[in-house]
């Protein structure tokens, strides 16, 4: 090892060996864990697992959030229940918040408005709780969108992606659930709204109706029903599938950039104990305590300044929670389609944008890592990640789903959109029901272009070099930019991933000249393939390196009139340092 | 300091040798693509040391900052039980620019106590812990193949000795047995509400009732509304008194009518009014009357524009012509709002004719069936 020699280590850990320390004597500690293991044959589990590598990369850190997020979830939860009343009884509120004294109300209202204004603490945690719920599920997307952007999707971990699909289904029911609990007029109107959507299924549209309320909306069952669906059924469901999701991260071990020393065959990272462990436990109090001063710093759901709900009112500007926003818009875009069919209503601006689109969308969510195994026709198992140039019409698809799911979250607000622009919601309106076609189209071709140009861009680096910033002159008088090749570590980086295989239709018929079973099937894959892989940029091939370094150093030792061929920084500053300046670390 | 010292990356580290040949032997397609890299893959660097491992100055001053992290996390606790028990809660909630005092307290200081443990064991983790990379080597998901056979062959037996295979009766009786015990499940969901019956085609409005206004309940007189006045209005069955003699309702059946019956009335110029075929006689002077329900997914509508006569939902933006029966002139409704035939009693206050002829809100599927003709 060639550390700088004046600095001693002798005394330093200079391993994280996997060899562990052993009691030279029996003491307190050691009794218990013998009598815990003699019990529970921990020993072995743990023996593989305390030290499990994990590696490092701050995108590993999102999904980390969303388990954290939903750990406060539980807890601040917990002590809502304590105070909260899930009742639709009317009573007179009496409580301390005066502009609403005398007000009729649920019990639901009422005892928010207590947890709110007369218990300590009791607002901190109501908005700790939402606000908790709104980073749950936002850390899911971002957590999701990376996964797939790096292509962490891909064989074995496609039923990961599955659970984290119905993680962020769940999380979003858990949502609504949540906030329709108080019972505030918002809360209520988005009930409603949810009336409407049950009312327009076919066929049972309207027994559904009537069973979820207990009769007729609003009826006094409602709240009650979402309650238990809120408190338990659903956070169930969560933490179960959360667990399968930590279960098999850690049967697949994690996913890690490609670098060197890091192959598709082992794991670089640090160990679970003491590194991760402290690196995982810490970030939960930092999600904690982030959560807290938001909730003591940021108002959300100010309920008390909606006031109770009361079916004949409603105020402007009306919205669900952000999450719920993408098929609000599309429900507002939606032309007013409705066909009556042998006297039966069938209402499609309702079905198309609430009961159609979005779980339609969820299932393509889930199918993407299975429609790409296909048509990549790969099997092989998948660690190393892929930075999303290196897979252009995937990434282009997920910018696309995203552009969707943006434009129709913008149509969501419309009418905000029309206030704050102050321009005219219909023509917004009009705008919004083209650009959702449209849109997305246009976010697949540029971000598919602009991948393919990054790769190249990658190519050049690499057959090239970098840009020095170095203007040389030549003989004749014209300029040129030097280019030095760039770091050999970095070099493997940039070539560290695997050439795209377009796969091509083999003959239609075996010798005999019978049809071959899959042939139609296997056209079609061989034109999907193509589509999705036949434009994007191969890296270059350790000749085409070779003949590129070889002109390239040949330039630069005519170019500076040494007498020997110029190497890596040679031309930059870096040899001009003086060692005092050279940091410790690299990076 | 020589390479014996990254034992870590030692290929004799026990766990390493037996997975990465049981890898590579069952993928020696990706191996072979390996080969072909245009730069072979130059292993992990060397390790550099951090200021805290070779100074123990900067290592005194790291442990320094995470027992301070964790001493300022014991003061901010300290705080937060300050504010808990000094500072008021109720509706005086605007002590610091607007923001509550005790939960602006309680939320610092909880959250700073807890961002200080956070901050301080990452800290901790970053600058003294070991920060040498180690390299663990993976398995194929699948298990071996010896596993899966003896697995295979573990379930043969079983069903085997089952004799779930042989006898055929057994076992279709007992699928049908299990299946039908999805019957009591289904069933006993069946006390979760009412059938709809024909409740979603009725409201509480009839014939001579009195249009009141929605929050004191008195009753409107025609000469009280001007050209231009939009009022919100509920039938006078949400009232009852001794006077008018309806009877009282609760809970869920006054929440449902209440759900229901709300109307708006408002009043025009007569001869803007575009009269539908039908329902000539439904206004008086001008006073026209609308269900407040919107028939798109059920909000009441409640923005009334006097210029153009458009009333807009404020949820999904359906914009109704009142001066045109409604018709939607604009957004992700279908149909017009119900109109409530309008006429006035002996005292000069608005009454309804009937009820609405056809169910008001939101569509539902046997919708149709159940309007009536005029």
């Amino acid at each position: 090892m060639s550390t700088d020699a004046r600095l001693d280590t002798s005394k330093v850990a200079r391993t994280n060996g996997s060899t562990p320390a052993t009691a030279s004597k029996p003491n307190r500690a050691g009794s218990l864990a013998n009598w815990a293991d003699e019990r529970l044959g921990l020993g072995t589990a743990m023996k593989k697992n305390l030290r499990k590598v994990f590696p490092d990369h701050w995108s590993f850190m999102l999904g980390e959030i969303a388990l954290w997020s939903f750990v406060v979830l539980l807890l601040t939860g917990v002590f809502l229940t304590l105070w909260y009343n899930p009742s639709m009884g009317h009573i007179t509120y009496e409580g301390s918040y005066d502009q609403l004294r005398g007000v009729g109300m649920s019990e639901a209202m009422a005892s928010t408005l207590h947890l709110s204004f007369d218990v300590r603490g009791g607002l901190l945690m109501r908005q700790m709780h939402h606000w908790a719920a709104m980073i749950f599920i936002a850390s899911m997307l971002v957590h999701l969108l990376r996964v797939y952007f790096t292509g962490a999707h891909r064989k074995p971990r496609e039923l990961n992606w599955v659970i984290g699909c119905l993680l962020l289904l769940l999380g979003t029911l858990e949502g609504f659930t949540g906030y329709s609990l108080p019972d505030d007029l918002l809360s209520g109107t988005g009930i409603r709204a949810a009336d409407g959507f049950l009312k327009a299924t076919p066929v049972a549209g309207s027994y559904m109706s009537f069973f979820l309320f207990g009769g007729e909306f609003p009826g006094e069952s409602v709240i009650p029903r979402l309650y238990i669906v809120h408190v338990l059924l659903i956070p169930g469901l969560l933490l179960g599938l959360i667990a399968a999701h930590m279960m098999l991260l850690v049967y697949h071990k994690h996913t890690q950039w490609p670098g060197p020393g890091r192959t598709e065959q082992n794991v670089v990272g640090f160990p679970m104990l003491p590194v991760y462990a402290a690196k995982a436990g810490g970030f939960f109090f930092i999600v904690f305590g982030v959560v807290a001063i938001m909730g003591g710093l940021l108002t959300i759901n100010p309920v008390w300044k909606f006031g109770p709900y009361d079916p004949t009112k409603v105020t402007a500007g009306s919205q669900p929670d952000w999450y719920m926003g993408w098929p609000d818009g599309l429900l507002r875009i939606m032309p007013g389609w409705e066909s009556v069919i042998f006297g039966y209503t069938i209402s499609w601006n309702v079905m198309v944008p609430i009961l159609i689109v979005p779980p339609l969308m969820l299932v393509i969510l889930m199918l993407l890592p299975f429609i790409e195994g296909w048509i990549t026709g790969d099997k092989r198992e998948h660690h190393l990640l892929q930075r999303p140039r290196n897979a252009p019409t995937r990434t282009a698809v997920m910018v696309a789903l995203m552009t969707f799911y943006g434009l129709a979250w913008a149509a969501g607000g419309n009418d905000i959109i029309a206030i704050k622009l102050e321009s005219d919601i219909n023509n917004i309106t009009y705008f919004m029901r083209v650009a959702i076609f449209l849109g997305p189209l246009l976010a697949f071709w540029i971000t598919r272009r602009w991948c393919i140009s990054l790769q190249r861009h990658d190519n050049e680096t690499l057959l090239h070099g970098y840009e020095t910033g170095i203007i040389m002159r030549d003989p004749q008088g014209g300029y040129s930019e030097r280019h030095a090749p760039i770091d050999g570590r970095r070099a493997y980086t940039l070539t560290a991933r695997d050439r795209d295989h377009v796969l091509t239709a083999g003959e239609d018929t075996d010798e005999a000249g019978v049809a071959k079973p899959n042939s139609r099937t296997e056209r079609v894959r061989a034109k999907l393939s193509a589509w999705a892989f036949g434009h994007n940029v191969q890296k270059p091939t350790a000749a085409e390196l070779e003949a590129a370094h070889h002109h390239e150093s040949h330039e630069a030792e005519l170019q500076s009139g040494l007498d020997h061929p110029a190497e890596g920084r040679a031309m930059d500053d870096h040899q001009l340092r003086t060692v005092d300046e050279a940091p410790l670390r690299e990076r | 300091m020589s390479d014996e010292h990254m034992s870590p990356h030692d290929p004799d580290a026990p766990e390493s040798t037996p997975s990465a040949g049981a890898l590579v032997a069952r993928d020696g397609g990706h191996a072979a693509a390996h080969h072909a890299d245009p730069i072979a893959d130059p292993g992990l660097g060397e390790h550099t040391w951090r200021p805290t491992d070779v100074d123990p100055k900067a290592e005194k001053r790291a442990e320094r900052q995470v027992a301070a992290m964790f001493a300022l996390s014991m003061v901010c606790v300290l705080l937060f039980l300050v504010a808990y028990f000094t500072l008021d809660v109720g509706d005086d909630w605007t002590t610091f620019a607007g923001l509550g005092a005790s939960t602006l307290a309680l939320g610092v200081t909880l959250g700073m106590a807890l961002l200080l443990i956070g901050l301080g064991i990452i800290h901790w983790a970053r600058k003294l812990m070991a920060d040498v990379e180690m390299t663990e080597m993976r398995h194929p998901a699948a298990s071996p193949e010896e596993d899966r056979a003896g697995t295979i062959a573990a379930l043969n037996a079983g069903l085997d000795e089952s004799g779930i295979g042989r006898r055929p009766l057994v076992r279709n009786t007992l699928l049908g047995s299990v299946a039908f015990l999805g019957l009591p499940a289904v069933v006993l969901l069946r006390d979760l509400g009412p059938l709809p019956g024909d409740k979603l085609a009725h409201t509480i409005w009839e014939k001579g009732m009195r249009v009141v206004r929605d929050v004191v309940g008195t009753p409107i007189k025609v000469t009280d509304m001007e050209i231009g006045d939009l009022v919100n209005a509920a039938p006078e069955a949400m009232f009852p008194s001794e006077e008018n003699g309806y009877p009282e309702l609760h809970g869920a059946e006054e929440q449902a009518e209440k759900a229901k019956g709300a109307v708006i009335v408002v009043r025009m110029e007569p001869e803007n009014i575009i009269p539908v075929e039908g329902r000539e006689d439904w206004s008086i002077d001008g006073i026209i009357c609308y269900s407040k329900i919107c028939t798109h997914v059920g909000c009441p509508i409640s923005l009334y524009e006097r210029t153009t006569h458009h009333v807009l939902c404020p949820c999904h933006q359906s914009t109704f012509d009142l001066a045109d029966g409604a018709k939607v002139v604009f957004g992700p409704a279908a149909r017009p709002l119900p109109q409530l035939p309008l006429s006035v009693d002996d005292e000069g206050y608005l009454v309804a004719q009937d009820d609405f002829y056809e169910p008001i809100g939101a569509s539902y599927w046997e919708r149709e069936k159940e309007s009536r003709q005029p």
